[in-house]
This record gives structure tokens, sequence and C-alpha cells, in this order.
């Protein structure tokens, strides 16, 4: 552990803010997909508060938060281009309809929420985007279970990287282009990045909902969620064991995956009992912490490499100038971005929207 | 269909379409602000509710450019990944830079819109400025990546691959300037314009005049200056492309001899395979003229580089021939409006020049896409200029017509959503106060 802490340097630093950017996604951007969700699945007598609690709450944060993604993404070509580059041609499909989903969630949630009141095309969009806020974090899970196991390096190996021999020497399709993530693991953490971010939005939304009743419903949703949580992650755990053991080989064996793996448990357990005890606060911080640890788990047990079998964050790294001069725009950025998400957040807490009059 | 136009039909839809938009989110939020300032100077309801209307199209129109934008930073790496491969480390930082604008504009955009009640009227105003400067901000960011696509600088070039870069210098490439400050004006001219041009068909049509009055005169205020000076801008571009670009230029101009004294040609049809260009009206020494202030100056000729150095020379003179047949026609509406008030009189009651100026309105926008058209097609067959062919760097994944298709049809379907919601938020307004 401590030589790992000896090798940090200006690569391994801008890894981790961009590790850092994807976890600010995940718990904002993504718990907006999740309270897309729970539009899908809104039930029962107070189907409509439910509703109008989700888009309320999304309304003013969701574009501010989806950036999240976007910098991510500059992140990666500036700082580790030869990643982005690999990454873009062999998840051209998934990356692909993802953006569809990305696209089909933000447009239909403004067309609904702008467009002519209580009409059947309202309910159309309401739809659209539901369905799309539960197909893109599939998706999502589904790159990142791929990447993890090492077959996106691999494909990538397979292709020529000399254009002349491309059409000569161009591998099969469905080898390099599909079965990738069209795999038992991938699509295991694809559905468990979906229960996650579900969870994530019934535990704010518990939080955030002022009506007794209504907090009742979403109580009850996180309870599910967590469930469901549980069941996707085990899942996960059985088809690595069975279809990619070098996962579950280095889960079992690095010095990060005991650490991180308790502190997980330890987070999910604190969430379910301030759930079921009640304490809207405490279950919001412990299920964001329960997210946050899986997410760096993945990281700590996949370093150094970037994208596996073989490429590595020093290895796929830009020349240093471009990362320093990259630090110093995040430091630039970071201090104009900061103050500003504060002041988003507070303006839109919760703690207001009880003597919240819509304009 | 090859994989290679596929690729590049991909881009040029995507960006085409997101380029409406990203105009609009850099104009709309200065015309709301304007708006929202003159209600608070002046206690006019009707100025509130123009800022109140604005603002709802406005909220539109930047979700899809936000969605848009982010399927375009995507497609870099879906498209193009061989480009990012050799070029991510040298244009990453303004677009890092362009990123922590999109966060000022995105969250300041949610206290403007959200924000009426919750936030202070001062407060309130601010979040609008922020939102307008950090749009302008990130077209400019973006717009140098392009510039130095067109004209690299700060790299040497080591076996193939780009060695001891210096991100900074290749900010400040040559068509950096002329390239920002052409896509800053067409940006308030294009959305000035066609507000304006709204705004006067309702006063035409005898609709609210109270309130389109006031609409009329901010998106004037926007639009006129920028498309006055739309012109000279656009000269300053011709000789930087002239000096830095000259095969891009005489393919503007469909010039194929290298030439002194060359003519400029309005209209006319270059003939690839006979190397003319036919049925232009041509102005002796007009060319040499706009492109080096001199009377006889040599002009390269596109026969002076190899056919497959060329790009598709029609598309981009038909291209530049539109851009400068629209940039011209509002430049000339918009100097009429400009003598009107200088005279004292009422634009808005003059209806000759309401409805010249309800006939420019979409001309902003098409001259935008016919430009992106000139500088794209234009630096053909290369990606990076000189140094990277578009053929090297697209991706090895096959049958890319597919996904082509897929997001030709998603484009679409949202700008007819688009054109549908914004005609019913105008409609709307026959009733205001
Ligand atoms: C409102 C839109 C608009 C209008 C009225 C004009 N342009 Fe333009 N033009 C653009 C919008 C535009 C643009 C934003 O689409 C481009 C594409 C790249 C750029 O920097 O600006 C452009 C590019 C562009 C280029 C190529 C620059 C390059 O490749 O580096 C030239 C030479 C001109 N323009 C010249 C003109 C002239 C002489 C005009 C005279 C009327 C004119 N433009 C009007
Ligand atoms: C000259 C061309 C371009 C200009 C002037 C421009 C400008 C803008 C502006 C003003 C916005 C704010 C959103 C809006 O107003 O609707 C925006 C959004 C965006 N643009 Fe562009 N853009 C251009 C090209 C590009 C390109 C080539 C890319 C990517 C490679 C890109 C990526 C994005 C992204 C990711 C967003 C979304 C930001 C958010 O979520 O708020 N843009 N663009
Ligand atoms: C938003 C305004 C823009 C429009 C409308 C536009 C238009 C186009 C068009 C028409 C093409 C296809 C050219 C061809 O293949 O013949 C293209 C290609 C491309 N553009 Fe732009 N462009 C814009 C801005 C930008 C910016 C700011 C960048 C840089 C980040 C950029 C990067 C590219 C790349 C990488 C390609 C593909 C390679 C190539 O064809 O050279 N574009 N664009």
């Amino acid at each position: 552990m401590m030589s790992v802490i000896a090798s940090l340097g200006l690569p391994e630093l801008i890894a981790g803010i961009m590790m850092l950017s994807l976890n600010a996604y995940a718990l904002m951007g993504g718990a907006d997909f999740g309270g897309g969700v729970w539009d899908l699945l809104a039930r029962g007598p107070r189907r409509d508060a439910q509703r109008a609690l989700v888009s309320a709450s999304i309304a003013p944060i969701w574009e501010a938060n989806h950036v999240w993604l976007i910098i991510v993404v500059v992140m990666l070509f500036t700082a580790f281009p030869d990643a982005f580059a690999t990454l873009g041609i062999v998840l051209h499909i998934p990356l692909s309809l993802m953006l569809i989903g990305i696209v089909l969630r933000g447009a239909a949630f403004v067309f609904r929420s702008y467009g002519s009141r209580g009409s059947a095309a309202q309910s159309r969009w309401g739809l659209v985007f539901a369905t799309a806020s539960v197909v893109t974090p599939l998706l999502l899970g589904i790159i990142v279970g791929a990447i993890a196991t090492g077959s996106v390096g691999d494909a990538a190996a397979q292709i020529p990287r000399h254009r002349g021999a491309l059409d000569a020497a161009m591998p099969n399709f469905a080898d390099v282009f599909i079965t990738p993530w069209l795999e038992p693991f991938p699509l295991a953490i694809g559905a468990m990045a979906l229960a996650l971010f579900a969870y994530l939005a019934a535990v704010y939304l518990a939080y955030a909902a002022r009506d007794a009743e209504l907090r009742e419903d979403f109580r009850r949703n996180a309870l599910i969620a967590a469930g469901a949580v549980f069941v996707t992650a085990l899942t996960g755990l059985v088809v690595a064991e069975t279809t990619v053991p070098q996962i579950s080989h280095r889960l079992m064996t690095s010095a990060w995956a005991l650490p991180f793996q308790s502190a997980t448990a330890i987070a999910a357990i604190a969430a379910i009992w301030a759930l079921v005890t009640r304490r809207w606060s405490i279950a919001r911080v412990a299920a964001a912490a329960q997210v946050t640890l899986i997410l760096w788990g993945w990281a700590f047990v996949q370093y150094p490499l970037l994208i596996p079998p073989s490429l590595t964050i020093r290895g796929a790294a830009a020349p240093r100038l471009t990362l320093e001069l990259l630090l110093w725009a995040l430091a630039i950025g970071g201090v104009l971005l900061l103050p500003s998400l504060v002041y988003l957040f507070r303006t839109f807490s919760a703690e207001r929207h009880a003597s919240d009059t819509r304009s | 269909m090859t994989d290679l136009l596929a690729a590049r039909t991909q881009m040029a839809i995507s960006l085409g379409f997101h380029i409406v938009f990203a105009e609009i989110g850099v104009a709309m939020p200065l015309m709301m602000v304007l708006a929202e300032w003159r209600w608070r100077r002046t206690g006019d309801a009707a100025y509130l509710a123009l800022a109140k209307r604005w603002a709802k199209g406005t909220a539109i129109l930047f979700a899809v450019g936000a969605v848009s934008g982010t399927v375009l930073s995507f497609e870099l790496g879906l498209l193009w990944p061989e480009f990012m491969r050799f070029a991510g480390a040298i244009i990453g930082l303004p677009f890092s830079l362009e990123g922590f604008a999109f966060f000022m504009e995105a969250i300041f955009l949610g206290v403007y819109l959200y924000g009426w009640n919750r936030v202070s009227a001062r407060a309130h105003l601010l979040a609008g400025v922020a939102v307008a400067v950090s749009g302008a901000a990130s077209a400019m960011f973006v717009v140098t990546v392009n510039a130095w696509m067109n004209t690299p600088v700060g790299y040497q070039l080591a076996a193939g691959r780009l060695a001891a870069i210096d991100p900074i210098a290749a900010m400040q490439s040559p068509a950096a300037f002329q390239q920002v400050l052409h896509m800053m004006l067409a940006a308030y001219a294009a959305t000035g314009i066609a507000v304006a041009g709204v705004h006067a068909w309702m006063l035409l049509r005898g609709a609210a005049p109270d309130f389109h009055r006031r609409a009329l005169a901010i998106a004037l205020l926007v639009g006129v200056p920028a498309a006055i000076l739309q012109p000279l801008s656009g000269d300053i571009s011709a000789r930087v492309v002239a000096q830095t670009q000259p095969v891009k230029l005489a393919s503007l101009e469909g010039q194929w001899e290298t030439e002194r004294g060359a003519p400029l040609r309005i209209g006319g049809w270059p003939d690839a395979s006979r190397e003319v260009t036919r049925f232009a009206v041509e102005i002796p020494h007009g060319l040499s003229i706009l492109a080096y202030h001199e009377l006889n100056a040599e002009v390269k000729g596109l026969k002076s580089v190899p056919k497959g150095d060329r790009p598709p020379v029609p598309v981009v003179h038909v291209a530049f021939q539109t851009m400068v047949g629209l940039g011209s026609a509002m430049a000339l509406v918009a100097l009429w409006v400009a003598i009107t008030v200088f005279r004292r009189k009422d634009v808005a009651t003059q209806r000759p020049l309401l409805i010249a100026i309800a006939i420019v309105a979409p001309f902003g926008f098409v001259a935008t896409e016919a430009g992106w058209i000139v500088t794209e097609v234009g630096r053909q067959p290369w990606v990076v200029q000189g140094i990277m062919r578009t053929a090297d760097a697209v991706t090895p994944m096959p049958v890319l017509v597919v996904p082509m298709l897929f997001f030709t049809l998603l484009y679409v379907v949202l700008g007819a959503i688009v054109v549908a919601l914004m005609t019913s938020i105008v409609r709307e307004t026959e009733h205001v106060a």
C-alpha cells in the first residue's frame, strides 16, 4: 500500500481527479437518471405527486450535474488520448446507444416540462424520459464492466495499427465490437448501476419530500432498490467468479479489496438502518458513501491499469506539459466552479422547497 | 457509401445541428438579461413578460444544445479516434476550459430559470450575466480548437507523431483570432436578426404591439451591429485564409490557375474535371485586391497542388457564395435599420423595413451553416491541415452508415419538435399585454 502512495505522480493525480469527477457524476447525474426510473415506476394514489417531486428536484440542476460527464470525457482525451481512442473504437456501439439515451432523456424532459400542459403529448414525453432514464445507466454500467474485464483492451490489441493493413487483416466484427461488452459480467454491472442510481434517487427524494406520505413512498422505494443493489452486486460477484476469474482473483487478493469491501458493507448497513429508523439525512450521506466506495474500490483494484489488461495510467498519459496545464485549468476552474455549485444547491435545497411558489 | 464518407456525414450533421443551438445559447441570454434589466430600471411589465418568454424558449433550446454538444464530444472518439490519439494532448486544454464554461453556464441558467422567487433581484440579473458571459467563453474556446486544425502550430513532428507540444501556443494559432471574432459576431447577428424577424412578423400581423416593439428593439440592438460588422470580419478571415490556407482560398473562389491580378468571381460553377470555373461574373483584379489588398498580388490556384490534395471545390465555392450573399443582404437590412434609428424614426411602424427584417430572419443561420461548410469541407482532405488526413483519422469500425442514419433520424425528429414548440411559444404572445 505504501509503495502505491510513493509512486503517485502527475498522471495519477489527474487520473484521481478524473475519478472524482466520475464519482460526482454518479452521485448527482446518476441520481437524476434514478429519478427517471421512479417516474417510470410511479404507482398508487400519489402517482402524480411522486412524479411532480421527481420533476421539481431534477429541473434546476440536471444540466449542471450532466456537465460532470463532459468533464470526465474531456479530461480523458486530454490527459490519456490513447485510452480515449481505444474506448471510442471498441465501445462504439454501447457508447452510441448511451448517447441516444442521453439525448432522449434530456430532450424529453424539457419537452415535457415546457410543452402544452396536460396533453397526450406530455405523457408521451414522460414515457420517453423515463425509458431513457432506465436504458442509459444500464449502458453506462455495461461500459464500465466491459473495461474492467479487460476484453476492451484485448479487442483493441487485435486491430492492426497501420491503415494499409486494415482491410486485409481486420478481425471478425463481433469479436472486436460486440462480445467485449455483451458478456455476462458487463451486463451484471449494468444492472447494478441501474439499481444504484435508482437507490440514490429514492433516498434523496425521501429526504427532499415534505409530505409525510410521499416520504414513506420513497422510503419504501429506497428499501426495494437497496434490495436490488444487493442482488445485482451478488450476481456480479458470482458471474465474475465463473466468467472473468481474473477479476474475482484481484477482488480477493488486492491489498485494497478488504478495506473497501468492509467500508462499503458498513455504509450499506448504515443506510438501511437510517432508512428503517427514518433518519433521512444520515440515509442520504450513507447511500452516497456506499456508491462512492464501490466506485473507488473498482479504481483501486484496477490500479495502475487504466484499460486492463495492459494500458496503464502512465502508459496512456499525455506529455508532462499538457498534464501540468490541465492541472492549472482544473485548479482555476475549480475555484470558480465549487462555490457556484454550492450556491446552486443551496438555492434549490430541500429546506427551501417548503416555501416554494413555482414561477 | 464508404465508412469515411458516413463518418464525415455524421460529423457534419451533428455539428450542423449543434451550431444552431450554440449560437442561440451565446446570444439569447444576453437578450434575456437586457430585457430583465429594462424591466428593473423602468418597472414596465412588458419587459418582464418578455424576459420570461425568452427564458422559456432558451430553456428548451439550451437543453437541446447541451445534449447535442455531449454527442459531439463523444463523437470525436467514436468517429475520429486516431485524430484524438494524435492531437488530444495538444487541443485538450481549450476543451477543458470550455468544460468549466459549460458548468458556469448550466449552473447559472438553473438559477436564472428557476430562481425568480428564490434569489434577490440583483443576484438574478447577475446569474443571467454569468450565463451570457460563459456561453460566449465556451464558444471562443471551442473555436480555437478548430482554428488549430486549420493552422496547426505549437509542435514538432517526430516519426509521424506530435512532439514538443505547446498547448498554449496551439490556442493562439494564426486563424484563432479571426475565427473567434467571426464566430462571435455570427452568433449575435444570426440570433438577433432571427428573433427580430419573428417579432417584426408579429408586429406586421398587428399582434400585441407593446410587447413586440420592445422585443424588436432589444433583438435589433444585439443583431444589427454584429450584422454590419460581419462582412468586415469576413474580409479579415479571407485574408488570413489566403496567407495560411491558399488551397482553401482557391476553392472558395474557384481559382484554378495561379495568377497575378486574379479576378473575383460571383456565382459560377467550378468544373473539377475540366479544371475551370464557368458562368461566373468576373470582377477584374477583385480577388487579388480582396485577399491581399493589392492590385496585382499573386493568388495561388488549385492546379498548384495534386488532385488528391484538393477539396470538393463546387461545394466549397457554392457555400462561400451563399454565405457572402446572405451576409450582404443582412448587412444591408441592418444598415437600413441603423439609418432609420439615426433619423429618429420608429422602426416598429415602418412596414417595408419590418418586411425586410422578417425576410432576412433565417439568413444568419443559413450563412453560419454555409460558413462552416467553407471552413471544414475547404480543409479536406486534411483533418489537421497539412499533417493528418481525414482518411487516417477515421475509426476502423465498419458499417458506419448505420449510426449515421440513426443520429440523422434523431436530429430530424428533435429539430421538428423544437420548431413546433417554438411556434407555439410565439403563438401564445399574440395576446400578451
Ligand atoms: C451570420 C453568419 C455569417 C455571415 C453573415 C458571414 N459569415 Fe463568414 N463564416 C461564418 C458565418 C458568417 C461562420 C461562423 O460559419 C464561419 C465558419 C468558421 C468561422 O470562423 O466562421 C465563417 C467562415 C468564413 C470564412 C472561412 C474562415 C476559415 O476557414 O478560417 C471566410 C473567408 C468568411 N467566413 C468570409 C465571410 C465574408 C466575406 C462575409 C461577408 C458577408 C461573411 N463571411 C459573412
Ligand atoms: C463552433 C462551434 C461551437 C460553438 C460555437 C459551441 C458553443 C456551445 C455553447 C454556447 C453551448 C452551450 C449550450 C447551449 O447554449 O445550447 C454548447 C454546448 C455544448 N457544446 Fe458546443 N459549440 C461548438 C462546437 C462544439 C464541439 C465541436 C463540441 C465537442 C467536441 C461541443 C461540445 C459541447 C458540449 C459537450 C456542450 C454541452 C455543455 C452542457 O452540458 O452544458 N461543441 N456549445
Ligand atoms: C459547430 C460548428 C461546426 C460545423 C457546422 C462544422 C462542420 C463540419 C463539416 C461540414 C464537416 C465535414 C467536412 C467533410 O468531411 O467534408 C466537419 C468535419 C469535422 N469537424 Fe467541423 N464544424 C464545426 C466546428 C468544429 C469544431 C469547433 C471542431 C473542433 C473541435 C470541429 C472538428 C471537426 C472534425 C474533427 C471533423 C472530421 C474530420 C474532417 O472532416 O476534417 N468542427 N465539420
